[in-house]
This record gives structure tokens, sequence and C-alpha cells, in this order.
């Protein structure tokens, strides 16, 4: 048993539910008790959905327990097939079928039904949503697809050079309740358009059950999110000879990157260097002076793998802020986090546990947090300034305005809602300087229009995680710290303490903040 | 009984009685939920409640893990490890509700003992209690129904005479219908649930039992048991309906009709007037029920009555006929009262019936709309401050808003294709 505030993933069937309901003539037939309908309200309610997904539950009652549990999933397939009369079907359970083990995969496959059936095997109990996804997603391209490869690879990614068209490339991966992907799809296909490439296929998003058998006719395969289309990517390489990308456009670096290794594979050559500060505004808005008192802001990274990356770089190289946390709750993406992590001169947090993401954010004491919903919780308590840069989210992070992460547009999106959160220039100036003003309170920030500030939550909890007994703050000590701006204050203190504790010192006056001050700078 | 009384069964579009967490750790910010289940029960509830951002949780879940499962993990330690990790980071938790889920229930987890053997160990800081909110066996507000059933037996036995509103209220209607109760006549009045969940109130065979939500059958039962009279009467929802439940608490208590109705009359005046306008809207608009929350039998009778809607179809997920006698008399003569569900036939007859207005689940609303019918979400009644005689307006007012809303803005934002098409400026 794991004590769970909150999940970062939901079961895997809510993921094998994205790509059903990401796609168009799939439907799927889930085994699951009643309440599991739930599931309906991340699409029509967060993804703000204007028709039920493509799911049909039996919603088995306990009262059917004594009962034949397959019959029931025999009726409602039947029924489904009936009613929605799918081009392909998908077919698993949702945790508490897995319990009962009535094979609903198997039943379905034996009723004689006139279409593709996906049987789908997702461990409820020791794989969550992204697996669950990637799992289906890879199901089923693989099984409408497996009659199709050919015995011998032969694709040439650069064959439409000789065929004399526009080269063509799938893009794999967006779906529905992924962070952005609406719109990172239309701006990835505006950024190849512009190259002279052409995008093939999208999936799961939008995509039919024909355009799942059009696939191979790409020069290449885009995997956008690896998290969901990493494994149908490698099945397509392998049993097509379809390369794919790895570099995923997240940031002004990674954007450029992403187009030279597009156009290396599909032998173009590659753009300018200089595309990125032309066609997006965080160059500029970043070099520009306004931007100077972000240098060297502590910021901690959580998120999927990807976005937690492409973070990681865009903060370093393109922000020019320190990251001081870095972490993911994607277990597969682990190897690269923690190398990224390591080049960052720290230790990447691999966890999926709410409380220990939360104690690594408080241990950084970090100026900035970009995570999920769920640092939003941590980062409330302490008091923290925080923007969304991951699933999971809640509503508002499905908004109607343009707002993609990827690509040039993606950039100033970026720019915008991560230095949002953060105190302007000229208050944080004026708050260092003068203490006692009766509106702009230590911790205020006026510019997000509510009166009262959140630092003094952040000093008062630090305050007790780290004090221990043999350190003692005396009065005067304290007076000193209240004066360091409240957004760094966590900061100094650790290091004060740190610093006492190495000299052999157990009282803190405000001369060993200064010794200490001098001591971390030097 | 003259309405025509219908039963179905097959896929149901619901919510489990885990659902009720988000409300009731409102009600009981000194209580801690913990679900025991799979990542699915942590999914549904932060699903619900994680639009709201939380310094300090008040629900959580212990995640069954294949170890678990197995069989090598006993259990009962893993259950009293978390339930330690828990309180030690939250130590100011009175109380620790222990709740069943699907998983749990399946492979019949004995939550009971579990919450019997912490209680012995944490007595005096913190009382821990069970019960099941799992969709296999409760719906939606039914998990209140289970929680408050779990507090029964830790109220305190009392001969006072006194009148106990059981059921969850919003604050402000809690304490204005003590405030009424009081110019009543009668004086002492108590809630279950509490504010907090250390002050339980007593009972005992002075007490007479007020329902304010019509799910709460267990709770009844086991309040019977202790000895209270728990009284039938319309639920308090609109005018009438909460005259009548407040008239049947008088009458237990032998107050003179003329004191209840001096008190009364004028709230009840009041009311009509604040009705109006919403009735302007929705009278003669043709109303379909989806079944979500039991609270539909009240509100039907409550709209058709007070607001002169027609019912197209009444659904219930449950119907305790006992308990819903005096609402189902209220109801017109051959009203469709569904028990049950099969949710596409029941779609089906939305389409055909074409209702101005259908009362349903948010996974079933905004896909209803799109097809050109009004909805009202039905989850925002058990979040709404909607009881009693001065709340009939505002409960009015939740119907008649989406129908206002589609005359402000229908027009608008649907312009009528007379303008030439060239002139469009997106298009041209």
């Amino acid at each position: 048993m794991q004590l769970t505030l909150w999940t970062y993933e939901g079961p895997p069937h809510v993921g094998a539910m994205r790509i059903a309901a990401s796609m168009e003539g799939v439907h799927y037939v889930l085994h699951a008790p009643q309440g599991d309908t739930y599931a309906d309200l991340l699409f029509t309610m967060i993804e703000r959905r204007d028709q039920r997904p493509p799911v049909t539950y039996t919603t088995f009652q306990a009262r059917d327990l004594g009962g034949d549990t397959a019959e029931l999933v025999k009726r409602h397939v039947r029924e489904a097939v009936n009613r929605f009369q799918p081009d392909a079907l998908l077919v698993g359970e949702s945790c508490t079928a897995e319990l009962i083990q009535d094979q609903p995969g198997a039943l379905a496959a034996g009723m004689g039904l006139n279409m593709p059936i996906v049987n789908l095997e997702l461990p409820a109990y020791s794989k969550k949503e992204n697996w669950g996804a990637a799992e289906t997603l890879y199901q089923l391209v693989r099984s409408l697809l497996k009659d199709q490869a050919p015995s011998e690879l032969k694709h040439d990614p650069k064959a439409w050079q000789q065929q004399g068209r526009r080269p063509r490339v799938n893009l794999l991966g967006p779906s529905l309740l992924g962070f952005r992907c609406r719109d990172d799809v239309l701006e990835v296909q505006r950024l190849l358009n512009l190259h002279g490439i052409d995008v093939g296929v999208v999936a799961p998003l939008g995509a039919t059950v024909a355009d799942v058998h059009r696939l191979p006719e790409a020069d290449l395969n885009v995997c956008l999110y690896p998290e969901i289309a990493e494994s149908s990517c490698a099945w397509l390489e392998r049993s097509f000879g379809i390369p794919f990308t790895t570099t995923v456009p997240i940031g002004i670096g990674a954007t450029h990157d992403f187009l030279v290794e597009v156009h290396n594979l599909l032998g173009m050559t590659p753009p300018s260097p200089q595309e990125g500060i032309r066609q997006s505004r965080l160059p500029w808005y970043s070099e520009s002076v306004d931007s100077t008192y972000l240098t060297g802001k502590r910021v901690f990274i959580f998120g999927d793998g990807t976005h937690a990356l492409a973070a990681a770089r865009i903060c370093k190289e393109e922000l020019g802020f320190e990251v001081v946390g870095l972490g993911t709750y994607s277990r597969e993406m682990a190897r690269p986090v923690r190398a990224a992590a390591k080049a960052m001169g720290i230790e990447a947090l691999i966890s999926d546990d709410y409380l220990a993401v939360e104690a690594a954010m408080a241990a950084a004491a970090p100026e900035l947090v970009l995570g999920t919903q769920m640092e939003r919780h941590s980062a409330k308590r302490l008091g923290l300034p925080c923007a969304v840069i991951s699933t999971p989210m809640h509503v508002q992070d499905v908004p109607a305005r343009n707002s993609p992460q990827m690509g040039w547009e993606g950039a100033n999106v970026i720019f915008d809602s991560w230095v949002h959160p953060l105190m302007m220039g000229l208050e944080e100036h004026l708050i260092g300087m003068f203490r006692h003003d009766f509106e702009f309170v230590d911790g205020h920030q006026s510019h997000l229009g509510h009166s009262g500030g959140s630092g003094a939550i952040a000093d008062t909890e630090v305050a007790v995680s780290t004090l221990t007994d043999e350190l003692v703050w005396t009065a005067d000590g304290e007076a000193e710290l209240k004066k360091i701006p409240f957004f760094v204050r966590g900061k100094v203190r650790r290091n004060t303490e740190a610093f006492a504790k190495s000299t052999g010192r157990n009282q803190i006056d405000s001369e060993t903040l200064y010794d200490a001050k001098a001591h971390f700078s030097a | 009984m003259s309405v025509n009384l219908l039963k179905e069964s097959g896929p149901r579009e619901v919510f489990c009685g885990l659902t009720s967490i988000v409300w009731l750790h409102r009600r009981m910010p000194d209580a801690f939920f913990l679900v025991v289940g799979s990542r699915t029960c942590a999914h549904l509830i932060q699903s619900a409640a994680g639009v709201m951002i939380f310094a300090e949780p008040r629900f959580g879940t212990a995640i069954l893990s294949e170890r678990d499962l197995a069989g090598l993990a006993d259990a009962q330690d893993e259950l009293d490890r978390v339930a330690r990790e828990l309180l030690e980071r939250r130590p100011e938790i009175r109380t620790l509700f222990l709740v069943g889920s699907c998983p749990s229930e399946v492979i019949k987890l004995d939550l009971a003992r579990a919450a019997e053997r912490l209680n012995d160990e944490l007595r005096g800081r913190v009382q821990v209690v069970n019960y099941s909110g799992s969709g296999i066996e409760t719906t939606f507000t039914q998990g209140e129904d289970g929680a408050l059933s779990a507090l029964v037996p830790l109220l305190p036995s009392t001969d006072q005479r006194q009148l106990l509103m059981v059921g969850t209220l919003a604050d402000a209607v809690e304490d204005r219908l003590i405030h009424l109760f009081g110019r009543i006549g009668i004086d002492t009045v108590c809630s279950l649930p509490p504010r907090k969940s250390t002050e339980l109130p007593g009972i005992g065979p002075g007490t007479t039992v007020l329902l304010t939500q019509p799910y709460l059958t267990t709770t009844a039962r086991l309040l019977r048991d202790r000895g209270a009279r728990v009284l039938t009467a319309p639920f308090p929802l609109g005018a009438e309906g909460s005259r009548s439940w407040m008239e049947a608490a008088a009458k237990d208590f032998q107050i003179n009709a003329d004191q209840v109705a001096t008190v009364l009359d004028p709230l009840v005046a009041r009311a009509q007037s604040a009705l109006a306008p919403h009735r302007d809207i929705l009278n003669g608009k043709r109303i379909f029920l989806l079944p979500e929350s039991q609270l539909e039998l009240p509100l039907a009778r409550f709209l058709q009555r007070e607001c002169g809607m027609e019912l197209v179809e009444v659904g219930t997920p449950y119907l305790n006929r006992e308990q819903m006698a005096e609402e189902l008399a209220l109801l017109p003569e051959g009203t469709s009262v569904m028990e049950g569900q099969h949710v596409e036939k029941q779609l089906d007859r939305v389409r055909a019936t074409q209702p101005d207005l259908v009362v349903c689940g948010m996974g079933l609303a905004n896909p209803l709309e799109a097809e050109g019918i009004a909805t009202k979400w039905s989850i925002e009644l058990v979040f709404s401050p909607i009881h009693g005689i001065d709340q009939a307006g505002e409960l009015a007012e939740l119907f008649s808003r989406p129908l206002r809303r589609r005359e402000l803005i229908r027009q608008a934002l649907n312009p009528p294709s007379s303008a030439p098409i060239d002139s469009d400026p997106v298009h041209a």
C-alpha cells in the first residue's frame, strides 16, 4: 500500500481512453464497476469536449458479482458494436475488473465480430496512465499494420527527392488530456510547412483507422510526445524501417535542434540557427534589460520526462535561471532526466510520491516552481510562485486561446507564463529597500492583484523544518534574516545554518549571517 | 400513489460513493478521508476536487499494490503503517474515515476490523471509523449515508428532548433553520454531520429526527435503532416542501399550528415573490431528470408544483418508497419515475422527447448542449445552499439560469445567416 495524497497519473485504462477518445471511429468497451464513468468528465469538462468519449462501460454492481459477469461483458460488446458501428474495437478492464478476471478481450474476440479487435492487457496495479496510452496506441497500430509490414526493410527517408514531391512526416503522440497538444500540433505543422515539409498523419489526435493504415506512407515519424508514442515509433522503425525524431521542439534551442534533426533525416539542408531569433520573441525578451533580474533565479522543475527536460534546458540556457531541482514521475524517462540533472550539478528526483516531491522542493528553497497541477499545492503550502508546465493539469490549462509549448510561438507562451508568477523587478527592489509599507508588505505581489503575500508562510515553514536543537537564532540574527527579501530568505536561512554547523557555532547572530553570506558568495 | 414507477437496468453514468468526500471534507475540516483502493479511486477524487488548490489535503488514497493483492504484504499491517504515516504528517486530524472502494470490497479487505484496531491504538487522540464508498455498492450521495452511518454508533446517548437535522446542510442554511425552529418554539436543534467531527450530537428516545436529504436510508435506520423517532415528510426543497418539513417537526413537538403559521406564512409569501421571476422562465417548460443523487424526486415535485414545469421523466438511482412516500404523493398523476438506468436508452428518450431542460451529470451535459439540448448539471445541487423556505428562489434560479443564459447569448453567438457571405472577414 502506498499513501497517496495526489497521484501524478491516472490508472492505465484512462490512458487507453485517451487514445480512443482522441481518435475517430474507435470504440472502447471497458469492463468496470459503476462509478468509473467519472473518467468521462476528464473529456467533457477538462478538455471541454462536445461529445461523449467513445467508451461503453459495463458498470457492474455488487449484485452482478453473484451472477454471470462474462455474459454482462458480451451484452455490452454487442450493444456497443450495434449502436456505434466502430471501425475498430478496444476491449479492456479497469482495476476492479482485473480482480475478477473475466477476460473481456478474449470474450469479444470469440464473438465473431467483423472488425479489428484489440485486446488490452493493462496491469492496473503496477502501471499507470501514460503507459496505458502508449501500450494502447502500440497495440492498435501493431494490430492494424502487422499484415502490411514488408518482409525486407527498404524504406528510404529521402525517397521524396526521386518521387518529385515534398517530404512527408507523421506527427505521433498528441492526444486529449496531453499538455497543450491541440496547439502544439498546429504550431509544429506550421513550422514544418514553412520548411516545405508536409504532415501526413497526426495520431492519435484526430486520426481514423484509415489514417493508421496510411502511417507507413510517411518518410519520417516525428515523435512529439515520447511518453505516448515512442513504443509505436520504435515498432514502425523495426517493422517498416521508418526512422523517427528524438528531439522534442520545446524551447528555442530544442526547436532548432529538432529542425536540424528533421532536415538531416530527410536529406535536406538544415535551416539557419538565426531562425529562432527572427521567429520567436523569447530571445529578445530574455536579452532585454528588463529580464536582467531573472539571472540566477532559483527554479525547481518537476513534471513528465519530456516537459521537465525541455524546461530545464530553457531555464538554464534561455532564461538564465539556476536549476536547483529537477525531477520526473515518468520512470521510463529516468535515465535522460538523471543525465540532464547531473550536467547541472544536481541529483534528479525520480518519484511519483507527491510528498517526496514536496520535501525536495522545500529543501531546495527555490524562488520559482515549474511543475504540474500537484506542485501548485506544494507551492501554495510553501508560499512559492509556480507555473504549470506538464500534466497532470486541470481545466485552466486547456485554454481557449492559442497556447502551444512547442516551436517559436510556444517559446513566447513559455516566456510569459513562467515569468508572470515572479515579482516584477521594480517591486522586488522596493520591497528590498523599504519594509514598513502598509500595502506592499513582505511577500506581496501587487501585479497578481491580491493583497498580502505568501512569502511569510514559506519563512515559517522553512524555519520549522530546518531548525535543529543545537542551533539557536538570536533575536538579533532573526531580525537580520527578516531583512533578506522573502523569496531568497529560505535559502539564506539554510546556508547560514549549514555554515554555523560547519564552523561549530551553536548561536546564530547577525554577524554569523554576514559571515555565511561572504562565505557562500566567495 | 398514482405515479408510474418504472425500473431499468444497463450501463449507468453515475458517480460512486467516494465522491461524497468532495463535500464532506469541507463540512468537517478536522476529519480526514483515507480511501483504501486503487489508483482509479485516487484519480476520481482528485479529478473532482483537485481544481481547488490545497495547502493541506484532507483526503488521500492508500493505493493497493500487487504485493497487497498477492497477499505478500499483510494488508492490515500495511494499513496501520499508512495510517500512522498520515497521522504523523497531520497531527491535527481528529477523525479518520477509512473508506472502502470496489477493489477493497472485491478482495474483502476487512476495514471494520482495521478501524477497530486503530481506534484502540489511538484512543483519546483520533477516532477511526469506516464505511464503503464503492461503486459496486453505493451511488454518489449514498457515500454520505455511509459516512453518517459510521458516526451513529459514536453519538453519545441523551434523553434530552431535541430535534436532530440529519444530512449535510450549508452553514448559512443550518443557522437559518435553527433560528426559525427557535422562533417556532423548538429550542434544542442540532445537526449530523456536525461542523467539527468531535462535536457529535447526542441521540436517544427524546430525539426527533428530520432528514434534510433523501439519501439517508441506512443512517435513518440506525438512528431509529438508537431510539430516535425519524419523521416522514417532504424534503425541505422549495417553499412548500420546506414548510411541510418544518410543520412535521412542529407537530411532533406539539406546537400550536397558529404559532407555526405566524412564523412561516410571511416567509412563504416572501418566497413566492422571490420565485416569481424564475417561474416566468420555467413555467410550462418540459424537464427530464437523469438519475444521480436521489434528490430528483423532491426537485421534480418543487419544479412542477412551484415553478410550473412539466415532468417528462424523473430518474433516480435508487428509490426508498417509504421515505419518499410523501414526495411521490405530491407528484402529478402518471409521472414517469424511473429507478435505475440504461444510459443509452435513456438518452434515446431524451432525444425523442426534446425536453427544454435536462438535469444530468457532467459526463453528459456538454455533449447534450452540443446537440442543442439545454442542461443543468446535477452535482451543483449538492454543493449549493438549496434547503429551506428562504432558499426557494435560489433553488429555482439554478434551473432558470441555464435557460436565461441561452436567451442571453444565443443570438449574438449564432447570428442569423442573412448577411452576404463575402462580407465575412474571416472567410473572405
